[in-house]
């Protein structure tokens, strides 16, 4: 029988009478009658079969495992043609269509661990002195930041990815309900620290801003290229730490440039102070675009 | 940089597909991957081995199809094929160069029974 279709046993090719399978197996055109006692017509095969008007079918080996042509594949060929990433995507552009109707402006801070952005956050929201925002803190582990954040008034909500690296839009999107941001909001998440993984996913946000504290090394946009490049602003954060570590400004720009020239660049120090009237100007700007 | 989340994602649309053609097995899964797309293609694989059990995919053979990085040069404006992020421009020397292309991870195809 037919393996592919179910239909009769014997079939005539090259003037002689063989079984349907070594007809297959020799790789000779055959044809023959259908049997739809055996494969009612209803059951749609479920891949590609080319059958033939009057009840006969001809069909050439395509299809099926369980007959073999020497030289020519049996398995069938699927274009997928689909990003890796295509379902994370897809719920990212869904977030980035609910915040833009809110007109919520959401950054997604990035950086190593230790560069100072759940500091920078908690000045920050003393600094825009109640305007309405929310806080989307992701962590591996414990709920420290949003409690840090939390303890300043603001709403936040914290996500462990467990052995996660990286935030996905499917946890913010999660996030973003539970949260319910104001229209006109600013709403910041705080990937887990990590200068690789995070490039990669988007979340719906407007923007990504790498934070890079002075005393981890001029070369780190070159070292890690991706996020640079994948970030509309860099902040270079303790700049009060500068001197003690000989920290060359000059390089750290330079070296951002070279991986992303229009990368916007702010140095401040969220500690004493210094620049924030900058990166705090940079807030209300982007902001002021979204209501527009 | 994530390649079991990516492994994951290559599942769910393995699933998705066999659902949708009918089929019960993966035998080839044929993957584009830019130069720029930060994927070690060794991890992937190992990835890949694991997080197939219990698909159709399992045991599948994974062939990755390396794509070239391109990049504006913005000394010169031209697009221009680079082998490594940092390389300058192949014209003009410049070293300021923003990729355009390259950061593919897409599934192409896959042989199916």
């Amino acid at each position: 029988m037919c393996t592919v279709c179910g239909c009769g046993d014997l079939v005539t090719a090259d003037g002689k009478v063989m079984s349907h399978d070594e007809a297959h197996r020799l790789g000779l055109a055959h044809s023959h009658t259908h049997a739809p006692a055996l494969r009612p017509e209803a059951a749609p095969l479920p891949f590609p079969h080319v059958h033939a008007t009057g009840g006969d079918h001809h069909h050439y080996g395509t299809g099926d495992a369980g007959v073999s042509v020497p030289g020519l594949s049996q398995a069938r060929l699927i274009e997928v043609e689909t990003s890796i990433l295509a379902k994370n995507d897809a719920i990212a552009t869904a977030n980035r269509r609910v915040l833009n109707a809110l007109g919520v402006l959401a950054l997604n801070l990035v950086s190593s661990p230790g560069s100072g952005k759940t500091t920078l956050l908690c000045k920050t929201i003393e600094a825009l002195e109640g305007a309405p925002l929310a806080v989307i803190e992701g962590d591996q582990q414990t709920s420290a930041d949003a409690d840090r954040i939390r303890a300043t008034g603001a709403r936040a909500i914290q996500i462990n990815t467990g052995k996660g690296c990286h935030l996905d839009a499917q946890m913010v999107g999660h996030a973003i309900d539970d949260l319910r941001p104001r229209a006109g909001s600013y709403l910041f998440i705080e990937n887990v620290g990590n200068l690789v993984c995070p490039a990669a996913f988007d979340l719906g946000e407007d923007a990504k801003v790498a934070i890079l504290s002075v005393t981890e090394g001029e070369d780190k946009p070159l070292k890690y290229p991706d996020m640079f490049t994948a970030a509309r602003l860099a902040v270079l954060n303790k700049l009060d730490l500068a001197p003690h570590c000989d920290a060359d400004l000059d390089a750290y720009a330079a070296n951002l440039r070279r991986v992303n020239p229009g990368i916007e660049i702010i140095a401040l120090s969220a500690r004493t102070g210094e620049g924030m009237d900058v990166w705090l100007d940079w807030l209300r700007a982007r902001l002021a675009e979204k209501a527009a | 940089m994530h390649e079991m989340s990516l492994a994951e994602g290559i599942r769910t649309i393995v699933q998705d597909q066999a659902r949708a053609h009918g089929f019960a097995r993966v035998t080839v899964l044929r993957l584009e991957i830019g130069r720029f797309a930060g994927v070690e293609k060794s991890a992937l694989a190992f990835a890949f081995d694991v997080t197939m059990r219990g698909s159709p995919a399992e045991g599948a053979r994974l062939e990755m199809i390396d794509l070239p990085g391109r990049a504006l040069c913005y000394d010169c404006m031209k697009t221009v094929e680079i082998a490594d992020r940092l390389a300058p421009c192949p014209i003009c020397g410049g070293g300021k160069l923003i990729p355009e292309g390259g950061d593919e991870m897409r599934i192409k195809d896959m042989e199916v029974l």
